[in-house]
């Protein structure tokens, strides 16, 4: 049997109640459901987490990072969106 | 109590957030759709009394300033609806419920935006009140509302700066510059203020929300730390601080202050306030001017989906042959 047929998940963990998941790595399964099984069994042998989600590697919609440059280019020339952009005389710095 | 209730609670009294897919009572549900939609909705009526002053900032880096301000008050809409969204509501039903008048907003977006003063008052003031309030949130229970509150603080630390920094440099300007900012503060003082709500003992949904966490602070603990940090910032400037009655306070460590006008306050939440019929007004005639690009996104994805069936047919009957 091959692994090549089997499809691509990603694993996100929430390693704790109010904190977002996190991608933790990827697996191959049959199905969603054996997926969460795998991710269950691979990163979570320490309980690493309280809530796991697998998502199909195919269905994430990625930015290209080749592309960068261009693709962040309209924040770069926006300073003013920083708090610290603001000099405020030390008296009244702490806002 | 049943054992979800018990669960549920055990949850909230050892800090535990709740999570969308958590069994949660259904009062709690509906108390955070009603909170959470609001500030939503906050946000963006609240891009409206600024955006009217994007066109005549005085110089290009104000209305840069200004430009990226409103963009992000909506991008917090946006992080807020979305929040919303886990609890089981659509959009479209929270749109409707605003442009109906069954869901609320901050009654200080009913204030209109008279001067150029106006918008150093809204940031430094209005924003202000709001981060204090939304500082105590990023505890609040309910685990996307707290992650929404605690990227919101992270951005909005620059709306207050610039608003305190325009003042700033309207009071070191000339002295009609001065006036103007004395004026902006005197209008806005009182309304920030109110944004913290009736005090503790008025407050309708108040005593709930604290059980549950889904607040963590009172509004009038809340109102007093503004009412404190606010003193020695209108010092500063050198204005003439709007309330006669401010005081400091040594026992309490705290400053006394005179009372809010609550027929104002009660008065513009029942849609007497200067813009309420405006705003929304604004709001669905925006939302309805809108809707061709709803409907080409719509008709765009009905498009490319035809085209990627014809695209697999098309392989299908090849394979065939």
């Amino acid at each position: 049997m091959t692994t090549e047929n089997l499809e691509l998940f990603e694993v996100f963990i929430r390693s704790k109640r109010g904190l977002d998941h996190k991608h933790v790595g990827s697996l191959h399964a049959e199905d969603p459901a054996q997926a969460l099984e795998y991710a269950r069994d691979c990163y979570t042998r320490r309980s690493e987490g309280v809530s796991i989600w697998v998502v199909r590697s195919a269905d994430i919609v990625a930015s290209q990072e080749d592309d960068a440059e261009s693709f962040y280019d309209p924040s770069d020339d926006k300073p003013y969106r920083h708090a610290t952009y603001y000099q405020l005389p030390d008296p009244v710095n702490n806002m | 109590m049943t054992p979800e209730e018990q669960n549920f609670m055990r949850k909230i009294e050892t800090e535990e957030k709740i999570e969308p897919k958590d069994w949660m009572p259904e009062a709690y549900r509906k108390n955070l759709i009603r909170q959470i939609s609001q500030h939503a909705h906050s946000e963006v009526i609240g891009t409206q009394p600024e955006g009217n002053w994007i066109t005549r900032a005085p110089s290009l880096r104000r209305k840069a300033v200004l430009l990226a301000k409103v963009q992000d008050e909506a991008g917090h809409g946006l992080y807020l609806y979305s929040a919303t969204e886990t609890l089981g509501i659509s959009r479209d039903e929270m749109i409707a419920a605003l442009q109906d008048g069954s869901a609320k907003y901050a009654s200080i977006f009913n204030y209109p935006a008279q001067t150029w003063g106006d918008v150093g008052a809204i940031g430094w003031l209005v924003d202000g009140a709001a981060i204090v309030n939304q500082v105590s949130l990023q505890r609040t229970s309910y685990g996307p509302y707290a992650r929404a509150m605690i990227r919101i603080c992270k951005e909005e630390s620059f709306h207050q700066r610039q608003g305190y920094e325009l003042m700033l440099e309207l009071c070191r300007g000339t002295p009609e510059q001065k006036a103007m900012a004395q004026d902006s503060l005197n209008r806005f003082y009182w309304p920030a203020l109110m944004m913290f709500g009736p005090h503790d003992s008025e407050s309708a949904h108040s005593a709930r929300s604290m059980q549950w966490k889904i607040k963590r602070e009172s509004n009038d603990d809340l109102r007093q730390k503004f009412i404190d940090q606010t003193v020695k910032q209108i010092e500063f400037l050198g204005l003439e601080h709007p309330d006669k009655a401010i005081c400091w306070n040594e026992a309490r460590g705290h400053y006394d202050s005179g009372e809010i006008d609550w027929d104002e306050f009660y008065a513009v939440i029942n849609g007497n306030g200067h813009c309420n019929r405006q705003r929304l007004q604004h709001h669905i005639k925006v939302h309805e001017e809108g809707s061709w690009v709803r409907e080409a996104l719509a008709a765009y994805n009905e498009k490319q989906k035809a085209r990627k069936q014809q695209a697999e047919a098309n392989k299908s009957n090849q394979n065939v042959a």
